[in-house]
Order: structure tokens, then C-alpha cells, then sequence
């Protein structure tokens, strides 16, 4: 890439940094310029973040029907997967498995719960309203 | 308390952390490019059932935390690093170091770190940032992907340093021990052993998914996704490799520009023609990555969407894959 090639496209990173490349310059010798962000992998950005959305909805959709307790939308709320949430909870995969059923999740103490709520940064009482509200 | 330390912005955190640690210890000819060659830090794997965020899981570097490790090695430096199963001992031992002076390393995720854009916050724990003071409940940070300096307050820092998962950080600290002078000598010894390490980790690691072996595996898999996958999961993947690939901490083009730099300065103190030649073959090779991240791009923003354009994608990874093994055999022959 030559410096003069470096792209100075919009994205996210605009107003928190610009980044490093590393290009040539004229003389074919190596130095670093920034980068306001590149279209290219700015939209990659988004369509990541337009499949977590997805999921999202997805996820508020089988916990309104009644097929998942609100745990599953909290945890594709915080982008997280069920290694990621045993590991802030403490309790196995398997055991988080069983709490993603509503039966199971209606007869959780409170204990439990709160361990949820805590990594959801929410409150007991936010968990278990099932309206699923993003704020 | 604050430390005498300067900031240098860097592409990738890993290299940023380990130059300006050096630098702060008196390793003044340390730079980016010079820290990953010597750390051997180009690499390629792909790693089929593991999935990273519901997508393939790549990478175009090697092993978090290894820059640092090979580096420091490679210059005779000793190192410290600690891990934490307490949080106040972590904290206690922080700050211990950053009362004698010390600028130190942490590992850190990025998921609740308040200073990143929101779209970047994602569940990745080998995040490196360095902490070089100390005002009231305030740590002085110097994140070197970013532009400025910045701060985070103790429960902030505590909650990065303790984010839980995959590499979790587990409080991780590192530095290194003493202050030295390297000299030149050292230098050259470390580019020499850095180099052959590599051609090493993208040559010759037995099996289909590392190195120049993993860039083609990955081409032929991309010609399938369209029918193995369905065409919308494809598009969720070769977005993924494009950010593997280009996203901030690579200086562009799947790292290949930082190395192809690295071999530039390397003929400083190496005067070897070669070298530059190869050099112009990363050149090369980034910009072909660059290439097949704009074809990739024409598909997940549905401008394409024919089998003919995944075969397309996929001929640019066997392109590249032929360029890098060519680039690091002639390595190899280098006679120093």
C-alpha cells in the first residue's frame, strides 16, 4: 500500500482515535500514517453488528413466546455465549442450558438470580419481567 | 505518582506495549516493526470447529503475548509476569510497582473498557494496555492503539484486568526487570532467530490449517461456504475475515505491511540486499490481502453473490499462499 492510498473513511473509530498503517512512501521506503477507518471493513463492522441484532430479536421473540427465559435475551443483549456466561456466573454450561428453559427459570431462588442480574448489570426485578426492553 | 514514560501510538497492542516497555527501559533502538519481526509475530491459522462471535475463528498473528515473551528472550531481558487468583493482591501488586517507578503491562478485555468505541466492544481478552501511574482513584493508561494517553478508574481497571472467558486475563502483569541497554549486536542475533522462527511457524507446522498451508485450506473452504453455508452465513464470514484481517492492531493487510517493514529496518543492521526484495513480496502480499477483502466486501454488501465470485475470493487467498511461501523460502536461504 502506498501512503498516499491510505483510506480516510468514516467509521466508527471517529471521535474516540485514528489508527496506524504502515505503507510506502514515494521513495518505496516504509513509515506510518493514520487512518480514519476504510469503508471496506467498516461495513464488515456493521454486518457483524447487524447479526447481533438479529439475534437479539430472535432471542426476544422465543422468550415472549415462551420458548426461552429471559436469560437468553440478556446474554445476546451482552454479546455473550453460554462459555462466556458460565464463566462470569460460575455455573456450568449444562446447568446455564437448563436455566434457558422458562420452567427451570421460573423456579430459580433468588440467589441464582441475582448472580444473572449482577453479570447482566440489571436488577432481579428487570430480569424477570419478560417485556425484554434494551435500555 | 506518576512514572516517566512516553506514549508512542502503534498499530497493534501487543507491539505497542512491548516497544514502549522497552523503550521506557532504556532499549532505545527498540521500534514496532523491529519488536514484531524479532517476536516473530506474522502467522496464519485458521481452526475449523472453533467459532469466535458465531463466526470462523482466524487469525493473522501469533499467540497473544508471545511478541513480548520472543522479544524480550531474543534481547536477554528478563521478564516478570504475574497472574492473580485475588483482586486485591492484583491491585496491591499494581500499585507496589507503579510506586517504585515502574511502568507496567496488563492483559485486558475489551468488552467493559469504557474508552472503546462502543461498535468495538466485543468479548476479547488479550487486549494489551500499559498502566504507568496513579492519581488518587485514577490509573494513568497508555493504550497504544490509541492516539492520547487516557485513564480508568480502579473498579474499571479491576473489571478489565478480571474479565472472565476465553484468555482471560486473570489479572495478568508483565514487564521487564531490570533496565538494559541492548546493542546492536543483540539486535542482529534477535532478527536473525526471529526470522527463522518464523519461516518455521509458516512453513513447516505439520497438518493443513497453519501457515501457508492455512491460507489455502481457507481458500478452498471459502469456494464451498456459498453452498455449505447458505449464502447470508457466508457473508457473516468473509465479514469476519475481513476483520481479522484489517481491523485496527494490524497496520493493514493481515499485519504483512508491519512485516514487510520490519525487513526494511532488519537491513539496517543486516545489510542484505535480499532482504529488501523480500520485503517488496509482503508489500505485495498485503496489498493482495487488501484485494480480496474489497472482492469479499462486493459480497457481504450483496453486490456479488455467484459461486464464480466465492471462486474468485478463494483465488486470491492461493494466490497470496503461493506469494508467502515463496517470500519465506527465499528467507530461509538467506545465507547471513
Amino acid at each position: 500500500m502506498k501512503k498516499s492510498e491510505i483510506p480516510q473513511d468514516p467509521s466508527s473509530l471517529n471521535n474516540f482515535t485514528k489508527e496506524v498503517c504502515y505503507a510506502v512512501d514515494e521513495t518505496g521506503k516504509y513509515t506510518t500514517n493514520l487512518s480514519t477507518g476504510w469503508d471496506i471493513k467498516a461495513s464488515a463492522l456493521n454486518l457483524a453488528w447487524e447479526d447481533i441484532d438479529n439475534r437479539i430479536s430472535q432471542a426476544r421473540e422465543k422468550v415472549l413466546n415462551g420458548k426461552a427465559s429471559p436469560i437468553l435475551f440478556y446474554m445476546e443483549l451482552k454479546l455473550m455465549d453460554i462459555s462466556t456466561l458460565s464463566a462470569y456466573t460460575g455455573f456450568y454450561k449444562w446447568t446455564i442450558k437448563r436455566h434457558l428453559q422458562p420452567e427451570i427459570f421460573n423456579r430459580l431462588s433468588h440467589k441464582k438470580l441475582k448472580l444473572y442480574a449482577e453479570t447482566f448489570e440489571i436488577n432481579i426485578n428487570k430480569l424477570k419481567n419478560i417485556s425484554c426492553d434494551e435500555s | 505518582m506518576k512514572v516517566d514514560f512516553k506514549h508512542i501510538q502503534a498499530a497493534h497492542c501487543e507491539n505497542g506495549v512491548t516497544t514502549n516497555l522497552l523503550k521506557s527501559r532504556g532499549v532505545n533502538q527498540i521500534t514496532e516493526p523491529l519488536a514484531f519481526g524479532i517476536g516473530s509475530g506474522l502467522f496464519y491459522i485458521y481452526i475449523p470447529i472453533l467459532k469466535v462471535n458465531n463466526g470462523p475463528a482466524i487469525a493473522f498473528r501469533t499467540m497473544p503475548g508471545l511478541i513480548f515473551k520472543r522479544t524480550c528472550k531474543a534481547l536477554e531481558i528478563a521478564v516478570v509476569r504475574k497472574t492473580f487468583s485475588s483482586k486485591q493482591k492484583a491491585r496491591q501488586f499494581l500499585d507496589l510497582k507503579l510506586s517504585e517507578g515502574r511502568a507496567v503491562g496488563c492483559q485486558v478485555g475489551v468488552f467493559y473498557l469504557s474508552y472503546f468505541p462502543k461498535e468495538y466492544r466485543f468479548h476479547f481478552n488479550a487486549h494489551n494496555i500499559i498502566v504507568y501511574g496513579k492519581e488518587n482513584d485514577q490509573y494513568l493508561i497508555s493504550d497504544p492503539v490509541m492516539e492520547n494517553v487516557t485513564n480508568l478508574n480502579s473498579y474499571e481497571l479491576e473489571r478489565v484486568r478480571f474479565a472472565k472467558g476465553s484468555l482471560a486475563p486473570r489479572g495478568q502483569i508483565y514487564f521487564p526487570k531490570e533496565n538494559s541497554l541492548v546493542t546492536d549486536a543483540q539486535i542482529c542475533k534477535g532478527i536473525k532467530s526471529g526470522i527463522s522462527r518464523n519461516v518455521r511457524d509458516m512453513l513447516r507446522i505439520p497438518g493443513p490449517i497453519a501457515g501457508v498451508s492455512g491460507i489455502k485450506y481457507t481458500a478452498n473452504k471459502i469456494k464451498k461456504w456459498r453452498t455449505d453455508l447458505g449464502i447470508e452465513k457466508a457473508k457473516l464470514y468473509l465479514a469476519q475475515l475481513v476483520r481479522m484481517q484489517e481491523e485496527i492492531g494490524t497496520g493493514g493487510g493481515g499485519f504483512r505491511f508491519i512485516y514487510a517493514a520490519f525487513l526494511q529496518e532488519a537491513h539496517q543492521y543486516l545489510p542484505n540486499d535480499k532482504l529488501l526484495e523480500i520485503s517488496q513480496q509482503f508489500t505485495r502480499s498485503g496489498d493482495l490481502w487488501r484485494n480480496s477483502a474489497v472482492q469479499a466486501a462486493g459480497i457481504y454488501k450483496g453486490r456479488l453473490s455467484s459461486q464464480n465470485d466465492f471462486d474468485c475470493m478463494g483465488d486470491y487467498l492461493l494466490e497470496i499462499a503461493d506469494l508467502e511461501k515463496a517470500a519465506f523460502t527465499a528467507l530461509s536461504k538467506i545465507k547471513w
